[in-house]
């Protein structure tokens, strides 16, 4: 970006300066530490200058915001035009508790609405299963058949809010159930907005919720691709998720390659039953962590969105702009939040956050300060959406188009993301691809690695974190915490049985059949599985129907 | 032949996917030259005491981050009564909530370990409990 | 002995115990093998062996379903590597049987080599023996993944299943290398990948230059995970085992497992009587005297062979 001419003056400017001043000042004054580390244990060095950035082009790597690469964004004109979307991720205990949290948050100036459903909701068991004794609407909302999911959205124009649900192995059904409480509205399909994570590949790494083995999940994940692109313009097809991998313990580089990884697996599953890439990738968005480093954090969503646009343009041969473009959600880091000295939590989401909104996130969820004590409480939840709040209207970093550009230090970073992670993809290709990769332990046994060296590095004061291993104190006990209502499972399995003597029993069989039959084809099962909820069918019972005949999962684990 | 080796399952009852404490721990209690046994996600109670029986452990470790203890813990400790074992020891770690702890121990866990906890902690509680 | 009819009665925790104290204690373990012999020698021993991630614990556990399902009881040894630095070790097989833990007719017992070479643990063949004991019809050993060494497996199994997969790049090396003579079945797992079909040529062209035995080994094709080719490596092994009844060759392989049983035996036990002469500073005087030049180590080893003969046959050391 730097004549040569120039650049052989800096070049030797610095060696002046790191001969002559800074020898001198580390003799009197040594530095704090040997060496020094980004959040993810990357190398950083004293000092970047343009040298640095010697190889980089501005024009080709950076560009324009809205242009490709996309590097700086993947609109012209970032928050001058529209704020990202707030949207805190939220549910527990019944539709009907969950209803009101929701109702609550929009009060407050939220502007999407975030599902988290149950333990069993997510792995396909009705409440009333043995295996989800103990479990019914704890870690989330319970939904059993399409009465819970009218309940849960009672009030809420589905034509005005968008609306994400992070629901992957049985996502055919929530998402048919979504459309059903729509369509009672009056709100036709083509109208719904939101997303659906759908995205299982990274549950087999990172995230415990499948169901099914690889092949029929693909299945099921391009028959949303497929149904959407007819049925649902509007509507986010998959989320591809990096944040449980950030979250199991991997690092900046690792989420982004193996995130990206899954995501060519999608497109090429995609393509492979027979759909167009230009038809289902503008569909396609991303989900990611905003973790503590804030420097490289931005570089990281820079990285991400440049590497992603050439994957598509290079290995895919995506011509239409908006399937080149990178768009995401972003979550900040949960593992970095602690139990000690919980409001600490409220300047540890802030720098994440930031870093969100520095790199260019389509939409936002700022955790609470009680994140490693229980699910949010209603006031530390505002103040979470607060921060975002106050990020949007008082900061003043979103008055220009990614103001981190440039810097040195951030593109320098930027590089080295990219770099790394792609190298880390052609390992993954020359393994067979990411489920074969998945098979093998390899990516799940690179997080672990990662994971195990980070609490080491806290263990032994490498890593120190307020109020954990320096900055002590002696506390009580915390208090305000959110509890849920201990008689939730008890009441989900007598609206069951109530629902179960209610419908008509002769539809439903009739549809599970139909369901059954056609699973075992290669057919859309979209269609059917809206029927059956329609008929309110139950979700374990339509999950029960394609675990016969599809199996089940068993993870793949190396230790 | 060689002394003794301490024995622990690490296990992770119900639902719950979060692996990373279990695994980190199993991996801290490895290093500190124990076999652990680790047999995966969604686990049953059931399954949770028989693997202990044949496996013979020392030291039985629930992990879980969702809410589910009051129901899964006590259950594991119910069924090694039903069995008449009184010679395995079971920990707990993992979100658990200071108000449900005095009930989990009084259960029979010997000790519960909440997030923030340092690995070594709990290398010498089952080097001090297991003689 | 209470406990040994406990064992013999089915009491899976006496069991347990058992091949406990045979790892931790093993002169002490030995009084009860003693009485415990009696009750052994029915069950049929199955090795599986192969590089690490080829499917030994999944075919394990599929192929122990169907055995269930004919009404046969199975124990399985399921063996991972100590960690040379730790000495701890991350025992994961069971990740593969979760389904079986159930299950009253199958007992699963993982076992970490602690420093034994040769793919198995010291512990491995008595506690065969306690699973006999405790009437399981079938005892199934996985080893850890071979590498070159880890043939023991071929001392101590009736049948050794050698699995492989395709896609391995050097391991076919390995394989070709170290333990393609031990293996009487061959199965390559994993035959929903590519490269099976060669695989299975080349493993078919080694085994044409091997043509000398009596045995031909089969080459099979399976999918573990879903179920495919599992009922005819059953029956393969049915085959094998009926041909070394009728050959003779079980005689001979379990007079193999006998030998290697005493060799081991004998060789654990004269450790333990040298460290005891470590323990008595008996052995620090001779280093002492060899380090000053005042005897060389071969006379030293000699004269402390001698010693050591003589006060074994007296009933243990004595203080110098
Ligand atoms: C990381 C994380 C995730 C990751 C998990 C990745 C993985 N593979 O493990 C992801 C992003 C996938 C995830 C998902 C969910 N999560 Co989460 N997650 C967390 C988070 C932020 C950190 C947990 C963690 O790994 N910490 C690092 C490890 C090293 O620490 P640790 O597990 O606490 O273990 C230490 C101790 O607890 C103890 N320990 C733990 N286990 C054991 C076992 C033994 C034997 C011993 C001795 C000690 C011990 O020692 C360890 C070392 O110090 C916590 C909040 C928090 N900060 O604690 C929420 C949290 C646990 N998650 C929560 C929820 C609700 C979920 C979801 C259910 C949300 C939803 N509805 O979908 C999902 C579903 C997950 C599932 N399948 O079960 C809630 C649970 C609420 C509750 N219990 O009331 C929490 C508390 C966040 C919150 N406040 O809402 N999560
Ligand atoms: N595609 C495919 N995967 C399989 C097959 N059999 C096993 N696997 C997978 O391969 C991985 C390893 O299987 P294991 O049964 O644990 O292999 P192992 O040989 O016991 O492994 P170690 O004990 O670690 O040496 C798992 O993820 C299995 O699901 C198969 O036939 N096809
Ligand atoms: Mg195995």
């Amino acid at each position: 970006m730097f004549d040569k001419e120039e650049m052989k003056k800096i070049k030797q400017l610095k060696n002046e300066w790191e001969n002559n001043v800074v020898q001198k000042t580390l003799k009197r004054f040594p530095e704090r530490k040997d060496k020094f580390v980004t959040g993810s244990g990357k190398k950083v060095e004293r000092l970047y200058t343009p040298v640095d950035l010697e190889e980089s082009d501005h024009n080709k790597d950076l560009n324009f915001p809205g242009q490709y690469p996309y590097t700086r964004g993947v609109q012209p004109t970032m928050y001058r035009g529209r704020f990202w979307t707030m949207r805190q991720y939220a549910g527990f205990g019944t539709a009907e508790e969950s209803n009101k949290r929701y109702k609550y948050l929009l009060n407050q100036g939220q502007t999407g609405l975030s599902v988290a459903f149950d333990l069993p909701t997510q792995i396909g068991y009705d409440s009333d299963h043995t295996m989800s004794l103990g479990e019914v609407g704890k870690v989330g909302v319970a939904i059993d058949s399409l009465k819970d999911m009218e309940m849960l959205f009672d009030g809420i124009s589905l034509d005005k809010v968008s609306t994400s649900m992070t629901i992957n192995a049985p996502a055919p059904v929530l998402l048919a159930m979504y459309i059903a409480v729509a369509e009672k509205q009056g709100v036709a399909p083509d109208k719904l907005k939101g997303t659906i994570q759908n995205d299982v590949l990274k549950e087999y790494i990172a995230r415990g919720t499948y169901i099914f083995p690889p092949a029929p999940s693909m299945r099921l994940i391009t028959n949303i691709f497929e149904f959407c692109f007819k049925e649902m313009p509007l509507w986010n097809t998959i989320s591809i998720s990096g944040y449980h991998i950030r979250e199991a313990g991997a690092t900046a580089v690792q989420e982004v390659a193996f995130t990206l990884a899954d995501g060519i697996a999608y497109v090429d599953a995609a393509i492979k039953i027979g759909l167009k890439v230009d038809d289902f990738a503008p569909r396609l968005s991303f989900f990611f962590n905003a973790h503590n480093d804030l420097l490289e954090e931005v570089a990281k969503f820079r990285a991400a969105r440049r590497l992603w646009a050439k994957i598509m343009k290079e290995r895919f041969g995506a011509k239409n702009e908006k399937s080149l473009m990178l768009r995401f959600h972003t979550q900040t880091a949960g593992c970095t939040l602690t139990a000690q000295q919980a409001d600490n939590n409220i300047a540890r989401v802030t720098i994440q956050a930031l870093a969100a909104v520095l790199g260019g996130t389509q939409s936002l969820h700022t955790n609470s300060r009680d994140e490693a004590l229980a699910l949010p409480a209603e006031d530390s939840v505002r103040i979470a959406l607060r921060t975002q709040q106050l990020l949007a209207y008082e900061s003043g970093v979103t008055e220009t188009v990614d103001p981190l550009a440039g810097s040195y230090y951030v593109e320098t970073l930027t590089n080295e993301i990219e770099k790394q992670a792609l190298e880390y993809i052609e390992k993954i290709d020359k393994i067979g691809g990411v489920t074969q990769a998945i098979e093998k332990g390899f990516i799940q046994q690179e997080i672990q690695n990662s994971a195990y060296q980070y609490q080491k590095d806290i263990e032994e004061s490498k890593r120190i974190v307020v109020g954990v291993n320096k900055f002590k104190i002696k506390e009580g006990s915390p208090k305000g915490l959110l509890k849920v209502n201990p008689e939730v499972g008890r009441r989900q399995v007598e609206e069951l049985k109530k629902l179960k003597e209610e419908r008509d029993n002769h539809k439903v069989k009739e549809n599970l059949k139909l369901l059954e039959k056609t699973a075992k084809t290669d057919a859309n099962l979209m269609p059917l599985i809206l029927d059956c909820v329609k008929s309110y069918a139950t979700l374990g019972e339509i999950c029960d129907i394609l675990r016969s005949i599809f199996g089940e999962y068993k993870e793949s684990v190396k230790l | 032949m060689e002394g003794k080796k301490i024995r622990i399952l690490i296990a992770k009852p119900g639902l719950d996917g979060h692996d990373r404490g279990a695994k980190v721990v199993a991996r801290a209690l490895r290093d500190a030259g124990m076999e652990v046994i680790y047999t995966g996600l969604r686990q049953t109670p059931e399954q949770i005491v028989e693997t202990a029986i044949q496996e013979d452990v020392d030291v039985i470790g629930l992990s879980i981050l969702s809410g589910a203890h009051t129901h899964l813990f006590p259950k594991v400790m119910e069924l090694l009564k039903e069995n008449d074992i009184k010679d395995i020891i079971v920990m707990g770690g993992g979100v658990i909530p200071e108000e449900d702890i005095p009930e989990l121990k009084k259960a029979g866990i010997a000790e519960i370990f909440t997030p923030g906890t340092d690995t070594r902690d709990i290398i010498k509680f089952i080097k001090e409990k297991v003689r | 002995m209470e406990i040994v009819e406990k064992i013999i009665n089915g009491d899976r925790r006496a069991a347990a115990k058992l091949i406990t104290l045979v790892e931790n204690n093993f002169s002490q373990a030995q009084e009860i093998l003693k009485k415990l012999y009696n009750y052994t020698g029915k069950a049929l021993v199955i090795g599986l062996t192969g590089p690490p991630g080829s499917g030994k614990s999944t075919v394990t556990d599929k192929i122990t379903k169907i055995l269930r399902g004919q009404g046969k009881t199975v124990g399985i040894i399921a063996i991972d590597p100590t960690s040379p630095f730790t000495g701890g070790a991350l025992l994961g097989d069971r990740i593969r049987m979760q389904d079986l833990s159930l299950d009253k007719g199958v007992f699963i017992r993982s076992m970490s080599t602690r420093g034994h070479l040769g793919g198995l643990s010291q512990a491995t063949q008595a506690t065969v023996k306690i699973l006999d004991a405790l009437g399981k019809d079938i005892i199934f050993i996985e080893t850890v993944g071979v590498g070159q060494s880890e043939v023991d497996i071929v001392k101590v199994a009736d049948t050794v299943v050698l699995i492989s997969m395709p896609g391995m790049g050097d391991d076919v090396q390995i394989i070709k290398a170290g333990i393609m003579e031990i293996g009487d079945i061959f199965v390559i797992n994993k035959a929903d990948k590519e490269g099976c079909e060669r695989l299975a040529t080349e493993i078919g062209m080694m085994l044409d230059l091997n043509q000398n035995k009596k045995w031909h080994p089969p080459v099979l094709k399976t999918i573990a995970t879903d179920n495919v080719g599992i009922k005819k490596l059953l029956e393969e092994i049915d085959r094998h085992i009926s041909y070394l009844k009728e050959s003779g060759e079980l005689e001979q392989r379990r007079r193999e497992s006998a030998k290697k049983e005493i060799f081991d035996l004998i060789q654990e036990q004269w450790k333990e009587t040298l460290s005891t002469f470590i323990d008595n500073g008996f052995l620090n005087k001779i280093v002492t005297k060899i380090v000053n030049r005042e005897e060389d180590p071969y006379t030293a080893v000699e004269k402390l062979s001698n010693v050591l003969v003589h006060s074994y046959t007296q009933g243990g050391v004595k203080n110098d």
